[in-house]
């Protein structure tokens, strides 16, 4: 840790402060706490994407086994709110990969090796998997995530785009993302009688796994203690207890001994959720000078049986250009698969790809610079609720990024540069995210020593909070960094929001802030605990949000197809920058991953056993730092006095917003070659390069 | 994952009695490919021989002019040798193009060849498949095969090899030795693999408790490379590869080796397109003629046929790029 000027923490680049701890070590992730007499736990996942399971049988003889659960003699369970939890309790198999019995040994050999040797009786039925537009079931739901109506109309799209000069009527697909910590997900679970629960838990908010657990298991929450000290990373996926957390209990309580159970890499495919594939049809209809008249985003995605998970997909047309006539809708379908979650971005990543593309195709038939055209069509206010932006900075985003990048003098024509065997090409696209803080409650303690403890039950999950929350409460305090020792991940601390939505620093900055201010008003002495919610509540989410600007410059082989992206650039309006290096971290990160939405991530379906086939790492392809060359991103500073006390915007996932397009419309640049269905592999360039 | 016994070979004899006396045992060097398939339950075996440690280690000049690389040499030792850059830069390129190199630094020469398909259903035993599980049928016909195979596939089995390794050893013609139960005997390296027929649980010629001993690399006065295409910059199996050597005299080409990975059970060895060459212009004309002489055998399934286009542009490229400082 670097020395800091008291009260002047943050801004500077501060080095996390955990750091030490991981890389010697001694930071413990979910099942490395050392926990007395452990017994080890391995899932058993149906084989079959629909039927029904009728009998577990176990060769008697496997030595170390301590218990086999399955729906036939595991414990009652409550209905929860997530169908997810309510493991082990039903003859119905939903889908392929669906926990259906749990080993519990006394070694995790052992337990694996009884899980694969389980023979599992099953009456399988046909099964439907595969999303398609013209899906006889695909139904409008009530809502789409987190809340938003599904569909929305203004004027009369239909009559504006048969009138409209120049229209772009074009469908993306996206397929199936599967988010993959390098920490999969993983519980101990420790009884104290028999209601009281420790889970040591890998999750993306203490304070939400408790309560769903305690429903599933009839506890009182307070009761109920999950610590997740240090997380390797969630994604989305770890933003509620999923249902390892419930089967490590249950498997504790039945066995009487703590029990650890870590999901093998296969089973973070189905059972943590992913981001569900999408069918998106975007029509544009503009004047011969670049003016919107019209625009529709339609979306098609899928959930499970379970549970109605709802992509806003199309939600982030709503707020990005004007056009006086418009309408945005979301269909949905129920198929036996598993059930799509939070991926980071859920909603804008994949539906910035079609509406960024397709304002390239429509900039091309026009004939304008696609920077000019997203100029002629910025709204004054939020397009459809009217509402104004405080702060929004899109276009200096994407003037300044083309400055830095070089955009000027950029022929527009596609397929016009080689270097050597190499078309090149550039393409640019936009990016945004909510700008969201949630209540949380934060306490500060004076120390004997003269530092100062702050609580809060936050997670970090790899984004470098803990630190950020260090420095917002060293210049609340106006001590030195040195001073603060702040303490997260267990719900012993006071309660707060999820780490999820780019809305973590914020929302627990927002109280770590209250807190500590307060303690310095009252001579840094004794202790004060504030609460958020009033002043959250006051301010609301609407019309805030972060801006962005991505540039892609890649090259396409003509022998072969590969793409490789040899400068990726974002330039980011996100309010003021609380720490520029894990800020910077936390932006490369998020765009290095759209790299991987635009080349080479996709869950491989088979129909016919409907499972993922490439579920695994080696299969599953997401950039490896051969594909990562030169990478930055750079941010204007933005002050905005409507946010929350630091005057920031989340920047966990703004990243992976825009920058998928910004690849895929430099492809086409390079080479002509559209991809329309992601990602862009070399099968889908190589029959089609010039 | 099934308990194993494990022991240390002694000697290559005692290897080979042991493996040839016990069907339930394997041998294991850097078990880079086979504790993964134990891992996930595709591979069962109850004792483990560790041949590792075996003293064949060493790269040896031979009387002939051959280089001699023994069955446990590293592969990123190998890729590094100097005598290898020099003679067979095919042979380097191709390993420094496989895998990571944490996985080089453990997988051995032996084990490369004998390292077993990446098909997806091969490696997951919730699924039928006729390499792991004979006559239980092969899904990837109708399901995933975008990476399977073009040439030589079976009703049975379409599955590839996924060694870039041996893709060069075929171009070299190199020779891959062997201790058996009835002694020593050497396997022309493009012969080591079969196509699946109807038998694709046997991937190799090799008997019983045969354990690779070393891979002899004939001498080689052509000009060679190897270039691999693949989804991701590293750390991927290939779509498609091509090991190419030519010598060119007068822009006619005097004498040419092909290889191709990546669209077969084995590694193809592209005698048609080689004769098609040999004797005839060194011109990029002649490359794709070439190419098409050898694919003209090609049968793609719905998803693979990009293939087809993929290995043609890529071996007239390399042999364009190869013949080019010779003109």
């Amino acid at each position: 840790m670097t020395a800091t000027v008291p009260g002047h923490a943050l801004g500077t680049p501060l080095a996390r402060v955990e750091g030490p701890d991981k890389v010697t070590g001694a930071a413990r992730y979910a099942v490395e706490y050392p926990v007395e007499n452990a017994a080890h736990a391995w899932v058993v996942r149906s084989p079959v994407a629909r039927g029904r399971l009728t009998d577990v049988e176990i060769d008697p003889t496997l030595d170390g086994v301590l218990a086999v659960l399955w729906h036939g003699n595991a414990p009652e369970l409550a209905e929860t709110a997530d169908p997810e939890l309510h493991v082990l309790q039903s003859d119905s198999i939903s889908y392929r990969g669906q926990v259906v019995a749990l080993v519990v040994a006394e070694t995790l050999e052992a337990a694996r090796h009884a899980a694969q040797s389980v023979v599992l009786d099953i009456e399988a039925a046909p099964h439907d998997v595969v999303l398609r537009a013209d899906h006889p079931d695909l139904y409008t739901p009530d809502k789409v995530n987190p809340g938003f109506p599904a569909g929305t109309a203004q004027g009369d799209a239909e009559s504006a785009l048969s009138e409209a000069e120049v229209t772009v009527d074009v469908t993306y697909t996206t397929p199936a993302l599967h988010n993959n910590p390098m920490e999969p997900h993983a519980t101990i679970a420790v009884w104290d009688g028999d209601e009281d629960l420790t889970l040591y838990d890998s999750n993306q908010g203490p304070h939400s796994v408790a309560p769903d657990v305690a429903s599933a298991l009839g506890l009182d929450p307070a009761r109920v203690r999950i610590v997740a000290e240090h997380v390797g990373g969630g994604f989305g996926s770890k933003g509620s207890a999923r249902p390892n957390a419930v089967l490590a209990a249950i498997a504790a309580k039945v066995t009487g001994r703590p029990v650890k159970l870590a999901l093998p890499r296969q089973a973070l495919f189905t059972m943590v959720g992913y981001r569900t594939p999408t069918i998106q049809r975007v029509r544009l209809g503009a004047t011969k000078d670049g003016t919107l008249t019209a625009i529709t985003h339609d979306a098609v995605s899928q959930s499970s049986r379970l549970f109605e998970f709802a992509e806003q997909t199309a939600v982030v047309t709503r707020h990005m250009y004007a056009a006086a006539h418009r309408r945005t809708g979301h269909r949905l379908v129920r198929l036996d698969m598993p059930t799509p979650r939070w991926m980071r971005a859920p909603g804008e990543a994949p539906g910035m790809v079609a509406l960024e593309c397709a304002m390239d195709e429509l900039a091309y038939a026009l004939g304008i610079d696609p920077i000019e055209l997203r100029a002629r069509n910025e709204p004054d206010a939020e397009p459809e609720s009217g509402e104004p932006f405080t702060s929004r900075h899109y276009l200096r985003c994407l003037r300044e990024g083309a400055e830095r990048f070089g955009w000027a003098g950029r022929d527009p024509r596609p397929a016009r540069r080689r270097d050597g065997e190499w078309w090149t090409g550039t393409g640019v696209a936009g990016a945004t995210y909510p700008a969201m803080a949630q209540a949380s409650t934060a306490a500060a303690t004076a120390l004997p020593d003269g530092r100062v403890e702050v609580r809060i039950a936050a997670t970090d999950i790899g984004t470098g909070a803990r630190t950020v929350l260090t420095q917002i409460a060293a210049d609340a305090l106006g001590l030195p960094v040195e001073s603060v020792v702040v303490r997260i991940g267990d719900t012993r601390l006071p309660k707060a929001s999820v780490a999820g939505g780019s809305s973590g620093t914020a929302s627990w900055g927002w109280a770590i802030d209250g807190a500590c201010r307060r303690l310095r008003e009252r001579g840094m002495s004794g202790e004060v605990v504030f609460d958020s919610t009033e002043l959250v509540k006051a301010r609301g989410n609407d019309g805030r949000h972060a801006f962005g600007a991505h540039f892609a410059a890649v090259r396409v082989s003509a022998v072969t197809g590969e793409v490789r992206v040899d400068r990726l650039f974002g330039i980011y309006a996100a309010g003021r920058i609380l720490n520029p290096r894990t800020a910077r971290s936390q932006f490369i990160g998020g765009m290095t991953m759209g790299m991987g939405m635009a080349l080479h991530e996709e869950g491989v379906l088979d129909p016919y056993t409907g499972d993922w086939v490439n579920h695994d790492l080696a299969d599953y392809h997401i950039p490896v730092h051969a594909d990562v060359r030169d990478i930055d991103a750079a941010w204007i500073d933005e002050h905005d006095d409507h946010l929350n006390p630091m005057g920031s915007k989340g920047i966990g996932e703004i990243g992976i917003v825009g920058s998928p397009a910004a690849i895929l419309n430099a492809i086409w640049h390079a080479t002509g070659v559209r991809i329309r269905d992601l990602p862009a592999r070399m099968d889908r360039i190589l029959p089609h390069l010039p | 994952m099934r308990e194993f016994t494990y022991h240390e070979a002694a000697d290559v004899a005692g290897a080979v009695a042991t493996l040839t006396a016990d069907p339930d045992a394997a041998f294991i060097a850097g078990g880079t490919n086979l504790v993964d398939l134990m891992k996930l339950g595709v591979a069962t075996p109850g004792a483990l021989v560790d041949v590792a440690r075996l003293p064949l280690h060493d790269v040896t000049a031979l009387p002939d002019g051959s280089l001699r690389v023994g069955a446990t040499v590293r592969n990123s030792d190998l890729a590094a040798h100097p005598e290898v850059r020099r003679r067979y830069p095919v042979l380097s390129q191709a390993l420094l193009e496989g895998a990571s190199g944490q996985l080089r630094n453990m997988a051995t020469t032996g084990g490369n060849l004998l390292q077993r398909t990446r098909c997806r259903y091969f490696q997951d035993t919730g699924k039928a498949c006729n390499k792991r599980a004979p006559g239980t049928g092969c899904p990837a016909r109708e399901g995933d095969h975008r990476n399977l195979a073009i040439l030589g596939a079976s009703e049975a089995c379409v599955a590839t090899h996924p060694s870039d390794m041996a893709v060069a050893l075929a171009a070299l013609g190199a020779r891959v030795r062997v201790h058996g139960i009835d002694g020593e005997r050497e396997i022309p390296a493009d012969e080591l693999h079969r196509l699946p027929g109807d038998r694709p649980d046997q991937d190799t010629v090799l008997r019983r408790g045969d354990l690779i001993t070393a891979v002899d690399l004939p001498p080689l006065e052509m000009r060679s490379t190897y270039r691999k295409a693949r989804d991701r910059a590293s750390y991927a199996f290939a779509t498609g590869a091509v090991a190419a050597a030519i010598r060119i005299t007068d822009d006619t080409v005097e004498d040419v080796r092909l290889a191709w990975g990546a669209v077969a059970h084995r590694p193809w060895r592209a005698h048609l397109a080689e004769e098609a060459l040999r004797g005839g212009p060194a011109t990029r004309e002649a490359f794709l003629a070439a190419a098409d002489a050898e694919l003209a055998a090609a049968e793609p399934l719905r998803d693979n046929a990009y293939k087809i286009q993929l290995i043609r542009n890529l071996t007239a490229a390399v042999l364009g790029s190869l013949t080019e400082g010779q003109r």
